[in-house]
Order: structure tokens, then C-alpha cells, then sequence
């Protein structure tokens, strides 16, 4: 990152209130005039298990976590090593549990870090309803340098609900923090009063996902409860009747995927929301919407597959499943968000793409961006120009065509309550009216005019996030959540004086074999980076797509994210 | 619309496309799509403003056969399209079309669901215990001792779905049966499905003369009803699970519970949901 930034982790069994202090110095953060990016970590209970709560604060916006955390701070410890690999430590870290909750892990001891006491228990006893969690607080807040009236300030407001006995309780726990921490090493402390005053968001990807849904235009969503998705309709539920539009919860995936296309059957802009077991449901159904040309969106939050696989933690491996998952010859758009902020811009994209091109759209997002909470700019409103193309007047004595042969290959949709235009939408392959047809002739028409209007589009300059040196002899290929770390790696190799680029691909599919070429002009290697023990996206970047003579991929299968270090790593052993 | 449209009558023929039919002569569904014009006809129903949605199958195959709006799906899910395109646009009349093995089998949740969603569709079972596109299977509706099916030689062993007892138990707003053998009286509940709101089930006994010959013995065995229509559901129930399942031509059950149609308030802008996110 260009700025400063400081990581640290809070952790603690359940009730310790970890997540809701880290909700709190979120934000802090961002009155401080920070950015944040914070994910979270929990264990398999249905309710209090251990919990862990990673965030990253840095006087630029963030995309993704470092490659070790300069401090870890356990309320407790029952558990919690559980979550070791997902808190990578070093020798300048800092450890700081409660001796009263016994002695650190020794997977945590290992790395090197050095171990500090905080009486959290102790401290906050000393505090009429104080609890430890405002006292580990306080303690972070004040290494790295978070003001205390900034943090007054946020408890004030946010606990004015529970009154103002709870609010002294909060401050004086916070300021017992503050104190105990005087004594403790020196961790990076950020500037305070960042000059940038430009509006902030704090919104996580899936609120995101949702916001960018009814952007461009989505007013029925009908879903089954899935994670890590269940947070994208959580927050279009109350959402959507505000706006006119209504969420449905549907008996199963197969219903999701159905009632929408109904729903757009009916001229609503319609998208479900699920993970891989439900995507794999919908499958079939996508089909349908591809062949009887009914625009729909399903967004994917990815999590770690096959099967149930780890429900909670990400993974990017549906990318197979997105793109070839259909039956027969199905041409649709798979599109993959490159950070938490573009889960709304892509999510908005989708929705017009699958609207102007009256097909099937896939978001490949997944948990790690999905359940991310960043502080972030705010998301300017684009307004996309062309939708849905409806018929004009017939002429006296014409059928309308629904799958009309056109150059574009869309062909103009009406809509029930359209007069004169009434015709059977059909997953039966047709012929240009609709009526059902088992001729060659109208197979390959139909096919090769499904085809077309997405390869004949023009998708403009959304199809990939490109950075870095235009020059550049080295690339790295990412997409999806792996755009965060390559981002970071970049940023570190070019201060370090090599020339890289990088390409987060947005549009998976359809590919975009002109623009990449132009890209690659001039690259002589290219590290492709993704979270897949298969190598997913490295085959499919194969097989689409003219490469370099010199590939290497870099790919490991989630929950651990591919840390900006890895990469770094590889670029720089590459001679 | 313009004002011509609106006073023009129409005929049961102005709801029936020109396209044929794939049916085999004699089939039941001729009887039933006929019937289905002749309600809409009777109620003088804008065909634009009517849909007919369906899955897979012989009988799925009527919204092609109409001249309204239609939808022509995957096996099994045109009850969950046909919710979708209910709650996205209530303005719309919407049919739901099919037969036993679309919708007890391969649909079977979804029927349940809908009975329970209470969405105000209408949904015209074609039942023939048998599923005639992949010639001759037997279905949740046939006998165990059906012995016609290569597939289970020695009859399917199961006993048979009672859709209209599950209907009732999953909360179906109305029940009805009837048989293709009488066009008018099938045109005649249709309409009342129809009118009456919710979700609204016609069990339309409709024989299939291809893989179920004997079926055509149907037109003699079915018998009138002799119910009034009952809102008790505890009645109904009696009634359902002692027949025989060759009482038709009534509305067998009516209840009085109100649709599910959401109807949101709107009028805010979508910008005004940025304070969700705004610092």
C-alpha cells in the first residue's frame, strides 16, 4: 500500500465481544480518516464459538491483509490456535494475551513474537461493568496512535441505546487500556487527520453485491438461506420493498433460480443469491434462461468446495462450475468482482449485461470479500445507458418474433400486457417465432445468434482491472479476491524498482481475446495468481487465451488467502 | 391499450395458437386445452394479460397451443416460475399447467410449497398415472401392481401420491376434480379456480390412450360428485381420503385464506439506501 498501515487481530471465545470492538475501532478508523479492511473468523458452534476478528488500518484504501499481522490480542485463549494458519505472525509481532486465561499458545509462541501480559479480566473488574474486550481496546487504540476523544466519541453514539451508565462503563474499561499499554513495544502508528475528507462507506461485500443489485435495476430476488451468501439477502430483504421491489424466500435453489426467471419472464430485472452446493441446483435452470433468452443474475459468494466442503471460508474454485457447468451449448456471462468496493460496480454490470444481452449472468465473488467489511470511499452512482430492447408496433398482419434472427443477435422481448406480441418463451430448442423445433437449420440459427450477442458486445474497458507498468516484461493474471494481494505485490515490487502490470480479470466469460492480446503485447512472463488447489483459472487462461511462453502459476486451495508476500516472492525469484 | 381492444368479445378460438398439437388421437389434453379457452373465453379475459407457464411433459406442452403469453420450462419447476412471474406482476391471470409426474414427482416440493405459499395461480393437473413423453413410466399417481412399464416389469411395488390429500394438508385454497370426458364441466371449475383467490388445484382426469389403453374405460367409471362445495377442512379431508378418486366434476374443498401477494411501499430512492453505508 502506498500508505502507512497497521495490522492486528482481536480474538476470544464467544462473548468475549471481540467482533463487536472490532465493529467499534472500525469505526474510529474511519472518523480518524483512515481506511479499513477487516474480516472475520469463527468457529463451527451454531452460536458463541471462538472468534477472531483480522483487521488492516492504512491511510489509503485497502483491498487486502498484509502478510503477517503486527499484533495479535487474545481476550482469551479457549480455541483460538484454531485459528493460527489464518493469523500469520512474525518476529516483530507482538502477542499480548491476559495471564490470567492461562499462557499462549505455542503455535503462536513458535513464530517468534514476543509475548506480553494484559490483565484484561483484572483491569476491567477494576470498572463497574467494565468488560475486558473495551480494555483490549483501548490498548490497540493506543499503540497505534487511534485518538481517544475519536473513540469517546464512537462509544457515545454507538451505545447511547443501552444509556449512559454503560457508556462511562465502556470509556473507563477503554482508558484502563489505553494506560496498560504505555509500557508496550512500539507498533507502526498512523497520522492522524488525513487531509483526503472525501465521503467514507463502511460496507461489507455482500451489502455491497446487494447495493449494486438494486442499482442496476433488480426489483424481485427470490433465494434459500445459504453461507456464506445469506448476508446479500439479509440486506435486500428490507431493502427492496422500499424501493418497489420484493424478496421471495423459496422453498430450495431450484425455486430461487425458477421464481426469478419468471419474475424477468414478467419484464422485472430478477437475481438469487447462493453458494456452490446452490449453484450447482441452478444449473439446469441457467440453461433455460440461456436458451429461452430471459435475463437473469446469479450471484455466487464462493466458499470452500466440493460438497459442504468448509461452508465458512473461501475458496475460489467454482470458477470451473461457472463457466462450464451448463448442458449443451450455452453461451452466458461469468463476471468476478476484484474487491469488496467492486462487488457493487460488477454486481450493477451483471444486472445490465444480462438485461441488455437477454441471457444468464454468473458474479463469482466469495466469502473472504463476501463478509469483508471495508472502509472505503464511496461508491459513485453510474447510471449504464440501454436495457432491456422491447419490440416496437407491428405492422398490420406480422407475427412478432421473439427469437427474431437479428444481426446483434438480440432480438427485441415483449412483455405480458404487451398486445399483439404474446408468444411461449421455450427451453425447447425453436425456431424464431418460438414454436418448438427439432430442425438443423434452426438449432444452429438459434445457437449461433445466442452466441453472438455476447461475442459481438461491446464490453468496453470493464472487462479487466489493469495496473501497473504499461511496459512491463512481467505480468501477474488474478481475478476475484486474488486481486487483493496481487494489487499489494504490485505496489511492493514496482517501489522496489522492477516493472510489473497486472490484469484482474472481470469478465471471465465471455473471453476477450483482442483485449488481452493488447495487454499482453511486450510481456514475456506472466504469473497467474488464484485461491484453487486445481489451478482453475491458470487452465482456463490456457485454453482461452495466446500466453507468454513463460507461465507460472502460483495456487493453493482456500481458506488461507494468497498473501501479497507469496507473490512478491515468485516475481522476484524469477530471473 | 386502446379503447377497440377493450370492447372487442372474444372466442374461446382467439385464446388457441395455430400451432398442432404433438398429442396422440384421443388424448385427454386436447379436451382440457379446449376447455381452458372456453374459460378464459367466458370470462373474457385480454389474452395479453394472461400467462401459461409449465414444465416438462405431454400436457406441459399447452402454452405453445394458447394464444396468451406462455412459458415452457425445465421438468418439474413451473410452479416456482410461475410464482415468480405472479409476485413480479399480480396484474397478470396465471395458469399453470402439466401432468402427474411434472408435478408430483420431479416437482414434488414445489407443489408442496405452493399449496403453502398460497400465490393466487390456478394449476391444472392433467393426471393419466403415467408419463407419456418417455413412453410409458409408470408415476406417482399409478397403481403398484402396474405392470405395462419396462422399467418396473413387475408392477412400481409404491403405493400411489394422493395429490389432492396432500394439497389440502400442505393448504391449497381450493380443490377440485374433474375428467376430460366432460369438456364444459371442466371449463366451468377452471373458471372458478380462477376467480377464486390463491392457489387453486383442478385435478383433470385425462386418460392417456397410448401407454394406458384401459383409461378409456374412464369416461364410464367417473361419477358426479355428490358433495356440496366445504370450507372445512376437516370434512374435505373425509371426503378426499375415502373416495375413490373417480368423484369429479366439483369443487371438493374452497378455503377462505387470503393470497400471498407482497406489496411494497416503494417511493424511496435507491440513493437514499446509501445512509446504510454512509460515515
Amino acid at each position: 500500500m502506498s500508505g502507512q498501515t497497521v495490522s492486528f487481530v482481536m480474538a476470544g471465545s464467544g462473548g468475549a465481544g471481540v467482533v463487536t470492538a472490532g465493529s467499534l475501532l472500525l469505526e474510529a478508523a474511519a472518523r480518524a480518516g483512515w481506511y479499513a479492511y477487516m474480516t472475520r473468523s469463527s468457529g463451527p458452534q451454531i452460536r458463541g464459538g471462538e472468534a477472531a476478528v483480522m483487521i488492516r488500518l492504512g491511510t489509503t484504501p485497502i483491498s487486502s491483509h498484509d502478510d503477517c499481522f503486527h499484533m495479535l490480542v487474545a481476550v482469551d485463549w479457549q480455541n483460538v490456535g484454531r485459528f493460527a494458519a489464518e493469523i500469520p505472525l512474525g518476529a516483530n509481532s507482538l502477542v499480548i494475551g491476559d495471564p490470567g486465561e492461562g499462557e499462549a499458545p505455542e503455535v503462536f509462541v513458535r513464530s517468534g513474537a514476543q509475548v506480553l501480559d494484559l490483565p484484561m479480566k483484572a483491569l476491567a473488574k477494576g470498572v463497574p461493568g467494565g468488560r475486558p474486550n473495551m480494555v483490549a481496546f483501548g490498548a490497540i487504540a493506543a499503540m497505534i496512535g487511534l485518538p481517544e476523544d475519536i473513540v469517546i466519541g464512537v462509544l457515545q453514539d454507538s451505545l447511547k441505546r443501552k444509556g449512559e451508565d454503560a457508556i462511562a462503563a465502556s470509556i473507563a474499561a477503554f482508558r484502563a487500556g489505553v494506560e496498560a499499554a504505555v509500557a508496550f513495544p512500539a507498533v507502526p502508528r498512523l497520522a492522524v487527520g488525513n487531509s483526503d475528507t472525501s465521503e467514507r462507506w463502511s460496507i461489507t461485500g455482500n451489502e455491497a453485491t446487494g447495493m449494486g443489485a438494486l442499482r442496476g435495476g433488480v426489483r424481485f430476488v427470490a433465494a434459500y438461506p445459504i453461507t456464506p451468501a445469506t448476508e446479500v439477502l439479509e440486506w435486500l430483504a428490507p431493502a427492496l420493498p422500499k424501493v418497489g421491489g420484493v424478496l421471495v424466500q423459496a422453498e430450495d435453489e431450484l425455486a430461487s433460480i425458477n421464481q426469478i426467471i419468471g419474475g424477468s419472464y414478467g419484464g422485472v430485472p430478477s437475481l438469487t443469491a447462493t453458494s456452490g452446493p446452490g449453484l450447482a441446483l441452478m444449473t439446469e435452470s441457467l440453461g433455460l434462461a440461456v436458451a429461452a433468452e430471459v435475463p437473469i443474475v446469479v450471484v455466487d459468494v464462493m466458499r470452500v468446495g466440493p460438497s459442504t466442503g468448509i461452508a465458512t471460508k473461501s475458496e475460489q474454485s467454482d470458477l470451473n462450475i461457472a463457466v462450464y457447468g451448463l448442458h449443451g451449448d450455452a453461451p452466458h456471462l461469468v463476471l468476478a468482482p476484484t474487491s469488496v468496493a467492486d462487488c457493487l460496480f460488477t454486481t450493477q454490470w451483471a444486472v445490465h449485461l444480462a438485461e441488455s444481452l437477454q441471457t444468464a449472468a454468473i458474479v463469482l465473488t466469495d466469502q473472504a470479500m463476501g463478509q469483508a467489511r471495508a472502509v472505503m470511499p464511496r461508491s459513485a452512482a453510474i447510471a449504464f445507458m440501454g436495457q432491456r430492447e422491447k419490440p416496437e408496433a407491428l405492422a398490420e398482419g406480422v407475427q412478432y418474433k421473439r427469437y427474431a434472427n437479428t444481426a446483434s443477435g438480440v432480438s427485441p422481448m415483449a412483455v405480458p400486457g404487451m398486445a399483439g406480441f404474446m408468444y411461449t418463451a421455450d427451453g425447447l430448442e425453436h425456431n424464431e417465432t418460438g414454436t418448438p423445433s427439432s430442425q438443423a437449420s434452426d438449432h444452429q440459427a438459434q445457437l449461433d445468434k445466442r452466441l453472438r450477442k455476447l461475442t459481438g458486445y461491446n464490453y468496453g474497458d470493464h472487462w479487466a482491472e489493469i495496473t501497473g507498468d504499461e511496459d512491463a516484461d512481467t505480468a501477474i493474471v488474478t481475478w476475484g479476491s486474488s486481486a487483493g494481494p496481487a494489487r499489494e505485490a504490485l505496489e511492493r515490487l514496482r517501489a522496489a524498482g522492477q516493472a510489473v502490470k497486472l490484469v484482474a480479470v472481470r469478465l471471465i466469460s465471455p473471453v476477450q481475446p483482442e483485449k488481452f492480446e493488447r495487454v499482453m503485447k511486450g510481456v514475456e512472463r506472466v504469473l497467474v495468481v488464484e485461491q484453487s488447489h486445481s489451478g482453475q483459472f491458470h487452465r482456463y487462461l490456457r485454453a482461452q487465451y495466446d500466453l507468454p511462453r513463460q507461465v507460472r502459476a502460483l495456487h493453493h486451495p482456500g481458506p488461507l488467502a494468497v498473501s501479497p508476500g507469496a507473490i512478491v516472492e515468485q516475481i522476484a525469484q524469477w530471473s | 391499450m386502446d379503447a377497440c381492444a377493450k370492447q372487442r368479445e372474444y372466442s374461446a378460438k382467439d385464446y388457441k395458437s395455430d400451432v398442432k398439437p404433438i398429442w396422440c388421437p384421443g388424448c385427454g389434453d386436447f379436451s382440457v386445452l379446449a376447455a381452458i379457452t372456453r374459460a378464459l373465453a367466458s370470462m373474457q379475459l385480454a389474452p395479453e394479460n394472461v400467462a401459461v407457464v409449465s414444465g416438462i411433459g405431454c400436457s406441459s406442452r399447452i402454452p405453445a397451443y394458447t394464444s396468451v403469453y406462455g412459458f415452457h420450462g425445465v421438468h418439474g419447476r413451473a410452479l416456482p416460475v410461475a410464482t415468480g412471474l405472479k409476485i413480479a406482476r399480480p396484474d397478470l391471470t396465471v395458469l399453470v399447467t402439466g401432468g402427474d409426474g411434472d408435478g408430483f414427482s420431479i416437482g414434488g416440493n414445489h407443489f408442496l410449497h405452493a399449496c403453502r405459499r398460497n400465490v393466487d395461480l390456478t394449476y391444472i393437473v392433467m393426471d393419466n398415472q403415467v408419463y407419456g413423453m418417455t413412453k410409458g413410466q409408470a408415476s406417482p399417481t399409478t397403481a403398484p401392481d402396474w405392470e405395462g412399464s419396462k422399467l418396473t416389469p413387475e408392477g412400481s411395488g409404491v403405493n400411489p401420491f394422493h395429490p389432492l390429500v396432500v394439497a389440502l394438508a400442505a393448504g391449497a385454497n381450493f380443490i377440485a376434480r374433474c375428467s376430460s370426458s366432460d369438456p364444459n364441466n371442466v371449463a366451468d371449475i377452471i373458471t372458478q379456480a380462477i376467480r377464486h383467490p390463491g392457489f387453486s388445484l383442478v385435478q383433470v382426469l385425462s386418460p392417456c390412450v397410448t401407454f394406458r389403453p384401459e383409461q378409456q374405460e374412464w369416461k364410464h367409471i367417473v361419477r358426479t360428485a355428490v358433495v356440496d362445495v366445504t370450507d372445512d377442512a376437516a370434512r374435505a379431508a373425509r371426503r378426499l381420503m375415502t373416495d375413490d378418486g373417480f368423484n369429479v366434476g366439483k369443487v371438493l374443498y374452497k378455503g377462505s385464506r387470503p393470497a400471498y401477494q407482497p406489496e411494497p411501499k416503494g417511493g424511496v430512492a435507491v440513493a437514499e439506501l446509501e445512509a446504510d453505508f454512509a460515515l
